[in-house]
C-alpha cells in the first residue's frame, strides 16, 4: 500500500507537466483549422475527454467483472472510483462539446452531434449507478448489484451509439455538419499529447481517489477495532 | 457435517456475528442460545446458505437441495392457498411425489382442513406450521430452524416435538431457540451466542 | 428440462398470484387508457402521426416501468425470496419466471391499448407491432433484474425509472423507428440485438443480485 503512495506525487507532476505542456501545443502550436478556426482548439481537450471517459467506464466494467468473478471485495471500490472517474470526465465532455457547439455553430446543445447524445444517455445511466449505491446498504449486496449495473452500462455504450445511428432514419438532423478534422502532422502530434496527458491525469486522479478511500476504510477499521 | 473457524459477519460496520468456531457430525442436534441481537438468525442464514461469510471459514456438507431452512418470515405466497405453495416448492426441489407429500405433511400438522385457503386467511400459528412442512417437504438431510416454536399453541408445540424427535439421530439439526428447555433432550450440542 | 419446468412453475405462481389479488392488470389497463386520453389533448391540431407514434412510446414504457415496479413485491412479502433462492434450480430461472410474468401482463394490457390507439391516432402495421413484442421483451428482461436490483434498498419506486429510463432509450428508438422509418427491417434487427445482449447480460447476472 504504501508503496502505490509513494509513486503518486511524481506521477501527478508528470500529469500536471503533461497537461501543461498539452495545454501550449493545443493552444499555441498547432496550426489553426482553416475552416472553423481558434473554435477548433477544444477539439484537442474535448475528444481526449471522451475517450478517457470510455476508458473509465470500460475499467469500472473490468473491476466489475473481476468482483463477481473472485469475490474479492476490494474491486467493488476500484470499480466505483473508475467510474466515479468516468461520469466526471462524461461531464467534462458534455461542457467542452456544449462549449464546442456554441463556438461553432452559436447553440450550447445540439441533437445532431451523436457524441453528444451519447454522453448524454451514459452520463444519466450512470448517475443512476450513484443513486443505487446510495440506495442500497453497504455490504456484498451492493456491491455485487453496482458490479452488473457496471456491466450493463458497458454493454450499454456501442448499443446507445448505434440507437443513436439508427434514429437519423425519423430525427431528421439540422444542417450542422462537422468532419473529423483533417489533421495536419503537427495537429496530429498536439491531439496525441493532449490525449496521453488527459489519460495520465484521469488515471492520478483515480489513484488518488481509491487511496483516499482506502485510507478513509482502514481509518474506519482501527477506530472500531480500540473501540 | 458442519465446520467454522472464525465465522464472522459483518454489514459494513455493524457487526451481526462476533467470531464463532463450530464442529458439528451428522445426525447431532445443535441448540443456539442467546439474546436479541446477538446473531442467531444471522448464524442460521450462514449456515442454509443465504449468506457468505465476510471472515472465517464454513463448510457445510449438504448441498442447496438437501437443506431446509425455517426462518422468521414464512417465505409463502400470501395469495396463494397451502396446498399451492406446497406445490410449487415440490418443482422446485424436485420433490417425488410431491403431492403425496406435501398431504402427509399437512396432515401431520394439522392443516389438512385449511389446505385450499390462502395463506393471507391463516392464523400466524398456522402460517408458522406451514412454514414448518415447507421445510420438510424435500425430506431434507440439514434441518436449519430459526424459533420454530415462536407463534405455536400448544398443541402445535407438541405436534414440532413429535416431529423433531423422530428425525433427531437420522438427520442434523441446527435449532435456535428462547426455550432452550423444551429441546434440551435431544440437543447433543449447543452454541450461547453473547 | 428441469430447468423449464421450473420457469413454468415460477411464471404460473406469478399468474395465479396475479389472478387473485388483481392488482397490476387493472393498473396497467387503466394507466394506458388514461394516458391514451392524455394524449388526444396533448397532441395540437395536426401535430401529424409521428407525434402520435412517439407518445403512444412514452406511454409503453412508463406503463412497463408501472408494471415492473410491483413485479416484486410477492416476493418480498414474508420474504419468499429467500425460499426461492434457497431451492435447487438456478436463480437465472427466477428472473426468467418473472420476466414472462411480466411480459405477459404488459402485452395483456398493450392488447386492449393497441387496437384503441390504432383506431383513434394512428394504424399500426406489421412492422409496428413486431416493434412492440421486442421492445416489450427487451424492457421486462432488463426491467426485472432491475427491479430486483432495486427492491434491496429504500426508495424503490424512485430508483427503477432512473434505472431502467437510460436502457428503455435504445428500445424507443427501434420501436418508433420500426412504425414510422421508411425501412423498418434496421429497426427490428436492432431491437433484437438488443434482446438477445441484454436478455442474456440479465440472464447471466440475476443469480449476483440476489444472492450474497
Amino acid at each position: 500500500m504504501t508503496a502505490s503512495l509513494r509513486s503518486l506525487p511524481g506521477l501527478a507532476l508528470l500529469a500536471a507537466v503533461g497537461m501543461g505542456a498539452a495545454l501550449v501545443l493545443a493552444l499555441l502550436v498547432a496550426p489553426e483549422d482553416a475552416d472553423q478556426g481558434v473554435s477548433q482548439r477544444i477539439f484537442y481537450i474535448h475528444v481526449p475527454v471522451a475517450l478517457t471517459a470510455y476508458l473509465c467506464f470500460g475499467l469500472g466494467a473490468w473491476k466489475a467483472l473481476r468482483l463477481l468473478w473472485t469475490g474479492e471485495q476490494r474491486y467493488d471500490l476500484e470499480s466505483y472510483v473508475a467510474i466515479h472517474q468516468g461520469t466526471i470526465f462524461g461531464l467534462l465532455t458534455l461542457v467542452t462539446g456544449s462549449i464546442w457547439a456554441k463556438a461553432s455553430w452559436g447553440v450550447w446543445w445540439t441533437w445532431s452531434s451523436n457524441q453528444l447524445v451519447l454522453f448524454l444517455v451514459l452520463v444519466l445511466f450512470y448517475c443512476a449507478y450513484f443513486m443505487l449505491r446510495f440506495s442500497l446498504e453497504e455490504g456484498p449486496r451492493r456491491a455485487r448489484s453496482s458490479a452488473v449495473y457496471a456491466l450493463f452500462g458497458v454493454v450499454l455504450i456501442p448499443v446507445s451509439f448505434l440507437a443513436i445511428r439508427l434514429a437519423e432514419d425519423f430525427i431528421h438532423p439540422t444542417v450542422f455538419t462537422r468532419e473529423g478534422p483533417q489533421m495536419t502532422g503537427t495537429m496530429f502530434a498536439a491531439f496525441c499529447a493532449a490525449w496521453a496527458a488527459v489519460t495520465l491525469l484521469a488515471y492520478v486522479l483515480y489513484r488518488v481517489e481509491l487511496a483516499g478511500k482506502r485510507l478513509d476504510a482502514d481509518l474506519r477499521e482501527l477506530r472500531e477495532a480500540l473501540q | 457435517m458442519i465446520r467454522a473457524r472464525g465465522l464472522e459477519k459483518r454489514y459494513g460496520r455493524r457487526v451481526a456475528l462476533a467470531p464463532v468456531d463450530l464442529d458439528l457430525p451428522r445426525g447431532a442436534a445443535l441448540l443456539v442460545t442467546g439474546p436479541n441481537g446477538s446473531g442467531k438468525t444471522t448464524l442460521l442464514r450462514l449456515v442454509a446458505g443465504l449468506t457468505a461469510p465476510t471472515r472465517g471459514t464454513l463448510e457445510v456438507d449438504a448441498e442447496r437441495g438437501r437443506i431446509g431452512y425455517l426462518a422468521h418470515e414464512p417465505l409463502l405466497y400470501r395469495e396463494l392457498t397451502a396446498l399451492e405453495n406446497l406445490e410449487l416448492y415440490g418443482r422446485l426441489y424436485r420433490v417425488r411425489e410431491r403431492r403425496e407429500r406435501a398431504g402427509m405433511l399437512l396432515e401431520r400438522f394439522g392443516l389438512w382442513e385449511a389446505r385450499n385457503e390462502r395463506v393471507a386467511a391463516y392464523s400466524r400459528g398456522m402460517t408458522q406450521r406451514l412454514a414448518l412442512c415447507r421445510a420438510l417437504l424435500h425430506d431434507p438431510d440439514l434441518l436449519v430452524l430459526d424459533e420454530p416454536y415462536s407463534a405455536l399453541d400448544e398443541e402445535g408445540a407438541a405436534l414440532l416435538d413429535g416431529v423433531l424427535a423422530a428425525l433427531a439421530g437420522a438427520r442434523t439439526l441446527v435449532v435456535s431457540t428462547h426455550d432452550p428447555g423444551r429441546l434440551r433432550p435431544l440437543a447433543t450440542a449447543g452454541l450461547a451466542l453473547a | 428440462m428441469t430447468y423449464l419446468a421450473a420457469v413454468a412453475a415460477l411464471t404460473q405462481k406469478d399468474l395465479r398470484v396475479e389472478l387473485r389479488a388483481r392488482e397490476t392488470l387493472p393498473a396497467l389497463l387503466l394507466f394506458v387508457l388514461s394516458t391514451l386520453v392524455v394524449f388526444h389533448f396533448a397532441l395540437p391540431e395536426g401535430a401529424g402521426e409521428g407525434a402520435a407514434y412517439g407518445l403512444l412510446w412514452v406511454a409503453i414504457v412508463f406503463t412497463a416501468l408501472l408494471g415492473l415496479a410491483r413485479a416484486w413485491v410477492p416476493e418480498q412479502e414474508h420474504r419468499v425470496l429467500d425460499g426461492l433462492v434457497l431451492a435447487p434450480c438456478d436463480r437465472s430461472a427466477i428472473w426468467l419466471g418473472k420476466t414472462l410474468a411480466v411480459l405477459a401482463f404488459l402485452l395483456a394490457a398493450q392488447a386492449v391499448a393497441l387496437p384503441a390507439f390504432a383506431l383513434f391516432f394512428a394504424p399500426l402495421d406489421g412492422a409496428a407491432l413486431a416493434g412492440v413484442l421486442l421492445a416489450d421483451l427487451g424492457i421486462c428482461a432488463v426491467g426485472s433484474l432491475m427491479s430486483a436490483m432495486a427492491a434491496a434498498g429504500r426508495a424503490r419506486e424512485l430508483l427503477l425509472p432512473l434505472l431502467v429510463l437510460p436502457l428503455a432509450i435504445p428500445l424507443v428508438v427501434g420501436g418508433v423507428g420500426s412504425a414510422v422509418a421508411p425501412e423498418p427491417d434496421r429497426h427490428l434487427l436492432f431491437l433484437v440485438l438488443y434482446d438477445g445482449l441484454f436478455g442474456v447480460l440479465s440472464w447471466a447476472s440475476f443469480e449476483y443480485v440476489v444472492t450474497e
